[in-house]
């Protein structure tokens, strides 16, 4: 058992960074596709609409195929980590994107109304006193979707990448006789264990916020 | 060949998709509907127990839980067919989550109706029965939609475990083909052709029961 542990936390490195490499560029790419979602052009508003749909609509383990088994332009192939952090990446953009606006549609219309009558542009409005509001809402819902994206994360074991679940089903191939259910379950109870402080976090940042609004 | 011959390929996995997600909604929302119950005991022996079971079941992920039933059951001497294995792994994860959707719901019901249904003379057991849980459950409607179209999303896992649905097909027909790009497009499409009008159908369902209770 000991031995299996070992062999399971050695994965642990690799999917904390697909984790958090994918939930990074989910932060980023979130935000033109907010954008798009409070466009004033109706057609820019759909048709962002569609593709956040789109996205999500496409199961994870679909978007890991597709960018490392079907893009190859001329010599170039997506490693198999690099495939799992671009395609959890896209997805994670897309869910922050819907977070954010979740965020943008709790907020009070006189506070953009006050925003306009102080003569703040459309910018300064958005950035300085919209966003930072909306985020505060945004940040429980962010940290559940951060969960959710760290078991997800596992999905990238599909295409090779060397992560706990790879490690789990490595050492149960090599010790047949003897490990059984036990790297599987220990991969489990890993996965439990690094839930818990997200979780609890969470919590704890949805009863202040409730307390504060 | 070209791809538009593997179609109907792709149309059998599509099946066995479906049934998959039926099967595991169906017993999932079932079983979570008695966790939510044993959650909002005042019992401890109930209550804990039911916590601790959705607590592992949302804090594993799907693709584990699979393995830990396909590859590490047989172990210790309980065998499943993988197709027994994918329904009871995803009923497992969809009962973890809807029971907390269908508590949410529970708890959102007024405490105005207990005061009336008590006043009304009603017995505990109708006054749940018949008050609490109809609406508790009507609120839970949106929510427990979208588990179901992640549960959709989630028999792509099974793939893993050698179930001859969508993913496993579209796998098959990619090392026949070499057309890899061209077959998880149509997947992916075929998936989101479900998915995403189903999506919509949920907030038309969720704005409509906005409506209602106002």
């Amino acid at each position: 058992m000991g031995d299996a542990l070992v062999a399971i936390l050695l994965g642990l490195p690799m999917t904390l960074l697909v984790t958090a490499a994918s939930f990074a560029i989910g932060l980023v790419g979130g935000v033109p596709l907010l954008l798009g979602l409070r466009s004033r052009i109706r057609f820019v508003r759909l048709a962002v609409r569609l593709v956040i749909d789109l996205i999500r609509g496409v199961p994870p383990i679909v978007w890991l195929f597709l960018l490392y088994f079907g893009i190859a332009i001329g010599s170039f192939r997506f490693n198999s980590l690099v495939a799992a952090i671009v395609g959890l990446g896209v997805i994670s953009s897309a869910y922050l994107a819907e977070i954010y606006r979740g965020g943008f549609a709790t907020l009070p219309r006189g506070q953009f109304e006050a925003a306009q009558a102080l003569g703040l542009g459309r910018a300064t409005t958005l950035g300085r006193v919209l966003a930072p509001q909306a985020l505060r809402t945004a940040l429980p819902s962010m940290a559940t979707f951060l969960l959710s994206l760290l078991k997800d994360s596992s999905i990238a074991s599909t295409i090779g990448v060397t992560e706990m679940v790879t490690a789990a089903t490595v050492f149960a191939r090599q010790n047949t006789a003897t490990a059984g259910i036990v790297p599987f379950f220990l991969a489990a109870a890993v996965y439990f264990a690094l839930s818990i402080p997200v979780a609890v976090f969470a919590r704890r940042l949805d009863t202040r916020l409730r307390k504060a609004l | 060949m070209s791809l538009v011959d593997y179609l109907p390929q792709l149309g059998r996995g599509l099946l066995l998709s479906l049934q998959l997600t039926a099967l595991s909604v169906l017993f999932g929302y079932l079983i979570g509907l008695v966790l939510a119950l044993g959650a909002a005991s005042s019992k401890w022996w109930l209550k804990w127990p039911a916590i601790v079971v959705v607590e592992i079941g949302r804090g594993i992920p799907a693709l584990v839980v699979l393995y830990l039933i396909y590859f590490g059951l047989p172990s210790v001497g309980i065998l499943f067919e993988s197709l027994v294995a994918a329904t009871i792994g995803l009923t497992f994860t969809a009962a973890a989550y809807s029971s907390e959707m269908i508590r949410a719901g529970l708890q959102s019901v007024p405490r105005g109706q207990f005061e009336a249904a008590a006043a009304l003379g009603l017995a505990r057991r109708s006054t749940f029965l018949r008050v609490v849980l109809p609406q508790g459950l009507r609120s839970s409607i949106p929510a427990l939609m979208g588990l179901a179209i992640m549960s959709f999303q989630a028999t792509s896992l099974a793939y893993s475990i050698s179930v001859p649905e969508l993913m496993s097909q579209a796998y098959q027909v990619g090392n026949l083909t070499f057309q890899y790009l061209g077959v998880y497009a149509i997947t992916g499409l075929i998936y989101a052709a479900i998915a995403v009008p189903a999506t919509w159908l949920s907030v038309w369902v969720e704005h409509r029961l906005a409506r209602g209770a106002a």
